[in-house]
């Protein structure tokens, strides 16, 4: 019997030379990565140690990433305080990946980590974020943990009692019609398989639509393979994932992609043709409540955001900038644009994407997790209506319970703040 | 067998913003996490921090609850007022939390319940005591037996480490 791309990484990681599904493995961790949260971790690391006489030293500093993204500059002074306690323990511990409040090379951790070459095909990759599942993009093994699993693997090195997950196979082809792209292929998988239709599980991608898939969308695929309820998503690296890692991860070193056996065991296989696939939206306050664009036209939208891990790279901005460009945001609509990294914001400035996106009247913020987590920038109102380009549209997740949430792609945030309402943007003329 | 009573009967998908919304994501002390559990559900919360919910009480709820973010605090704002919860589901980082914090989870296919009613809450089932209906339980998978056998995994990687540290 063959192996998945996720029980080969597992079986390396753990010094084995095969693993079943369902095995229970402790993979020596490649990438330990935290944000904010890293002061929490802090905490339960210390805790560790306490009564054993030993001097608390995490195992390879080195393998360790913290980036600042999730309340980025500080919105309290809890916040900063929490910050400033990571600040002392990366400096006492010689923690080199790390990314403080910077215009330059600040970010979101998910794009941080891909844009500097710290996530590697065939990586055990884990971190104390649910999208995690985005580094899945590049070929790693990579999943959301938790603070106290965090220190615990700080101190070991090692994800301890990790089962080898089930793979589902998803079988991608076709050519994405225009105004059709990476974020609604996925939210019409989430759709399809439900909020914990993936649990436990890992959903691996395939296909020529795949293949021709830049890594930026990629990345929006794995991210949100976690709204399926998976433990991870993964796209095997092929030539794409090499190009990525030369040409824009700066990556010198010898790639080695790990790819699945011909009898690899799939738990199930589900096939999508994505030809003619219209753009997608998820309904409040679940992801998995999907509809396509046109059952949801009209709705009247308060705020417009742009951004986040999921759709605030690049060519996501390119896209809203095209159908922005010349163009105004409606009256009694607000739009917010956060672009995922300081590098992205820069290439975005160069490109003109920023003085149209800002002459058209969205406010461009910072790079960072803005109000995805509703904890500061751009909470909404009682009652207020959001279109997103982020991952959750749960009760409460922008900050207010009263409040309602729609997750959709670039293309459809960037429409809809023309009109105010949302639009299918393959309705708005060429652009 | 334990016996608790249900104070909270939800449904699926209850996710971490709803357990600890996002806002108090800055509070990560578990002396402090309490206090905002279910903060958007007002009168639940409030309920707990004036203590008028008793330890060992029950939030019963559908499928994946507790999906979404890795959030630590969606299990040490529950496990600070020691309920037990019973899902016919979980969302696996929240599980895995749970076992790692020592916040009682149980597994109940088909499990259904209504604030008041009593529950008798087994190794392999659940009573509701008051609908006298029996539901199954899904055991841990074995592999996190280890971590609750020693209390947690702060004390299981502790034992863990001096391990490694002695065989230097």
């Amino acid at each position: 019997m063959g192996m998945t791309v996720v029980q080969k990484i597992l079986a390396r990681a753990s010094g084995r030379g095969a693993v079943a599904v369902g095995a229970v493995v402790e993979p020596a961790v490649d990438l330990a990565m935290s944000h904010e949260n890293g002061a929490l971790v802090i905490n339960q690391f210390l805790e560790i140690y306490e009564g054993t006489g030993l001097a608390p030293a995490p195992w390879d500093p080195s393998r360790i990433a913290i980036i600042f993204d999730h309340r980025v500059p500080a919105e309290s002074s809890k916040t900063a305080t929490n910050q400033r306690k990571v600040r002392a323990f990366v400096a006492a511990h010689g923690i080199t990946k790390f990314h403080d409040i910077r215009g330059d090379r600040g970010g979101i951790c998910h794009q941080i980590l891909p844009e500097n070459g710290y996530v590697r095909p065939g990586q055990v990759v884990v971190g104390t974020d649910s999208h995690t599942t985005s580094h899945g993009a590049l070929g790693a093994f990579a999943f959301g943990i938790g603070a106290t699993e965090m220190a615990s693997v700080w101190a070991l090195g090692r994800a301890v009692n990790i089962e080898v997950p089930a793979t589902i196979s998803v079988q991608v082809h076709g050519t994405l019609p225009p105004m059709v792209g990476p974020k609604d292929l996925i939210l019409h998988l989430v759709g399809e398989i439900g909020a914990a239709g993936a649990t436990f599980r890992v959903l691996e991608f395939h296909g020529d639509t795949i293949r021709r898939m830049p890594t930026s969308g990629r990345l929006t695929l794995c991210n949100m393979a976690v709204e399926a309820g998976a433990t991870s998503g993964i796209v095997p690296a092929d030539a794409e994932t090499v190009r990525y890692l030369r040409e824009e991860a700066g990556v010198q070193e010898a790639v080695e992609p790990v790819v699945a056996d011909a009898d690899a065991p799939y738990e199930r296989v589900m096939d999508v043709d994505v030809s003619a696939l219209a753009p997608q939206v998820a309904c409040p306050h679940t992801v998995d409540n999907v509809r396509p664009v046109t059952s949801v036209a009209g709705t009247h939208v308060d705020q417009i955001v742009i951004g986040s891990c999921t759709n605030g790279r690049l060519d996501d901005l390119a896209t809203a900038a095209r159908i922005l460009r010349g163009r105004k945001v409606a009256d009694g609509t607000r739009m917010l644009v956060f672009p995922a990294s300081g590098r992205i914001y820069q290439q975005a400035l160069a490109a003109g994407y920023v003085a149209d996106l800002v002459q058209a009247g969205a406010v461009v913020m910072n790079a960072g997790c803005g109000p995805c987590l509703g904890v500061h920038e751009g909470a909404l109102g009682d009652g207020e209506v959001a279109l997103s380009t982020t991952n959750r549209n749960f009760k409460g997740r922008m900050g207010n319970a009263s409040a309602e949430v729609y997750l959709c792609s670039p293309a459809v945030a960037a429409a809809s703040a023309v009109t105010g309402a949302i639009a299918d943007p393959r309705e708005g003329g060429e652009r | 067998m334990s016996a608790s009573n249900v104070v909270l009967a939800l449904g699926d998908d209850v996710s971490t913003d709803v357990i600890y919304p996002g806002r108090f994501m800055a509070t990560v002390l578990p002396g402090e996490t309490p206090l905002y559990a279910f903060a958007d559900h007002a009168e639940f919360n409030t309920r707990l921090k004036a203590g008028a919910v008793p330890r060992g009480s029950a939030i019963v709820a559908g499928k994946n609850f507790g999906c979404g973010s890795s959030r630590e605090q969606a299990v040490s704002t529950l496990k600070g007022h020691e309920l037990v919860i019973v899902a016919e589901g979980f969302g696996r980082i929240f599980l895995q939390n749970a076992i790692n914090l020592g916040l009682r989870l149980v597994e109940a296919p088909g499990v259904q319940a209504s604030v008041g009613d009593e529950l008798a809450i087994g190794l392999v089932e659940v009573v509701n005591l008051t609908t006298g209906k029996r539901y199954p339980t899904r055991p841990l998978p074995a592999a996190r037996q280890a971590i609750v056998d020693a209390g947690g995994l702060i004390p299981y990687t502790r034992r863990r480490l001096l391990e490694t540290a002695g065989r230097r």
